[in-house]
């Protein structure tokens, strides 16, 4: 296989660097948190409960016929392979270690994930390039109607869907959206944006693991209450915030072109140098350099590479990724010199 | 870039913490970021619920401490609410009614809204609107009969039944 064909193999729907918006938008997300009525929440359950819930869950899934979900059995899946789905956003972090009855539906393009036996029995997944919240929402909401048509969620008519946090009670609805800002932060705008956004119902983390890194800065926006406001009032809300953060950083980056064009083209072509020509990079450094040139690309500053590739590395230097293209488990070192060549490579094709 | 704390190991936890809208900036190594809390093992943000929980119902807390009932427990999966506050998660749909008392502050203090007003599930939302139905019409049934319109309450009366009927089979 060639590395052409590898990365067109661990290339899903949303990293393709597609969707409206893309410039500044990676992706749009929407998930929905679901639980089977007679049937105690994964945090209490045995192993036998799980399985029943697994077994209950599969069964609807696969009487449906309208879309085309794979199952996987995460206990069946080698660690790489599981953390490979979190690099891609496919599961979570918590999903992807060790426990019973732990699984995943996919469908082809990966677009979909259907978690079984998370924190909640079930929570549905739709992970779209760009800005298309509302594209995702409906076949998020699509899923769940088809899904209902088998089983008896736990529904209250005060409470709405109960879950087994209290913070996702109510609609059980999770929207967000990953966004590239890096003018906002060479601008040391961010802090500003952050405090906005906090105070309009929203949250803000960095990407790859709750609570970690905001590096590249990437960062992921989502609905912070999920009770008392219909789902139609919650996707509108950030869809009007990120237009706004859209805005804010186009300014942002007009502005770096008219009052600081040499340092920010200098930045540009030092960290595209670096790309092309280090022997050995972290992930960390990868992501910074990536994201430097990714603004370079969306600014027209470089032109001879296609800016969908940028995307792609955000998520091919990611360590599970690497050792998945070179085939087996690297060491930090051995993983930071492939890296580089993964880079290199990818950047002349 | 070194570990920040231990000043040994390479840093490969880069956190960013945003309280008040301030951004401060960790980097530490692995084994320090797990001993210091910042990568527990469960993969769950420091931030979370889960993990402010204990905060928000300290006076709940220490109520327990001087002993909040016992047998405060839910009937069908045996969680208790001291347990609750110590993980932030609910055993079952069944805990909900259990500790329905203390759902409204909390949920009022998480969501500022304490009634749902989104989606209904198709099925069960056709069972609850069926029961909305029932209960009006009883009213109007009880109506009927204390203006003695027997006829107009026998109709109501076999229209319930065919509703509850059609409830039951479905
Ligand atoms: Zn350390
Ligand atoms: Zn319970």
């Amino acid at each position: 296989m060639s590395l052409k064909d590898i990365i067109n193999n661990n290339v899903t729907h949303w990293i393709s660097g597609e969707g409206p918006d893309n410039e500044i938008v990676l992706s749009s997300r929407i998930r929905l948190a679901r639980n089977i009525e007679d049937e105690p929440y994964p945090n209490q359950a045995s192993k036998e409960e799980k399985q029943s819930v697994s077994k209950r869950v599969i069964e609807a899934i696969s009487s449906q016929k309208q879309l085309k979900l794979h199952y996987i059995n995460l206990a069946d899946m080698p660690e790489l392979e599981r953390d490979l789905l979190v690099e891609k956003h496919l599961i979570s972090p918590v999903h992807a270690r060790e426990g019973y009855e732990k699984g995943v539906f996919l469908d082809d393009n990966e677009r979909i994930s259907v978690m079984i036996n998370e924190e909640d029995h079930i929570r549905i997944q739709v992970l779209t390039p760009g800005l298309q919240l509302d594209e995702t929402w409906e076949l998020a909401s699509e899923l769940d109607d088809l899904l209902e048509r088998k089983l008896d969620f736990a529904f209250s008519e005060k409470w709405g869907y109960l879950s087994s946090c209290p913070t996702n009670v109510g609609t059980g609805l999770r929207a967000s959206v990953m966004v590239h800002l890096p003018a906002l932060s060479l601008t040391n705008n961010i802090g500003k944006m952050l405090t906005a956004v906090s105070k309009l119902g929203l949250t803000v983390r960095g990407i790859y693991g709750e609570g970690s890194e905001s590096n590249g800065s990437i960062y992921q926006i989502s609905n912070q209450v999920t009770l008392g406001h219909s789902e139609r009032d919650i996707i509108d809300n950030l869809n009007s915030v990120s237009k706004q953060i859209i805005g804010q950083e186009k300014q942002a980056r007009q502005y770096l072109l008219q009052e600081k064009e040499s340092e920010v083209i200098d930045r540009i072509r030092r960290s595209f140098g670096i790309l092309n020509f280090a022997y050995k990079i972290s992930s960390d450094e990868a992501m910074k350099l990536i994201s430097n040139v990714k603004l370079g690309i969306d600014m027209g500053i470089i032109d001879n590479v296609d800016k969908k590739v940028l995307s792609e590395l955000m998520v091919l230097t990611r360590p599970a990724h690497i050792q998945k293209i070179n085939g087996k488990e690297l060491s930090i070192s051995e993983r930071d010199i492939k890296r580089s060549e993964l880079i290199q490579t990818r950047l002349k094709m | 870039m070194l570990c920040q704390r231990c000043n040994n190991k390479e840093a490969t936890v880069h956190l960013t913490k945003i309280v008040n809208g301030e951004k401060n900036e960790v980097f530490l190594c692995e084994e320090c970021a797990r001993e210091t809390g910042q990568l527990p093992f469960a993969g769950n943000d420091p931030f979370s619920f889960q993990n402010l929980l204990s905060g928000i119902l300290n006076p709940e807390i220490n109520s327990y401490n001087t002993g909040i009932k016992q047998g405060d427990k839910c009937g069908t999966c045996g969680l208790s609410y001291y347990d609750f506050t110590q993980n932030g998660l609910f055993g079952c749909a069944d805990c909900y009614e259990t500790f329905n008392d203390r759902l409204n502050p909390l949920l009022k203090r998480i969501h500022g809204e304490t009634v749902h007003n989104g989606k209904v599930p198709q099925r069960k939302g056709g069972h609850l609107r069926k029961k909305r139905q029932i209960k009006e019409l009883r009213d109007e049934m009880k109506d009927a009969v204390k203006n003695e319109n027997f006829e107009k309450a026998a109709e109501i009366r076999d229209k319930i039944k065919e509703l509850e009927d059609n409830d039951g089979g479905e």
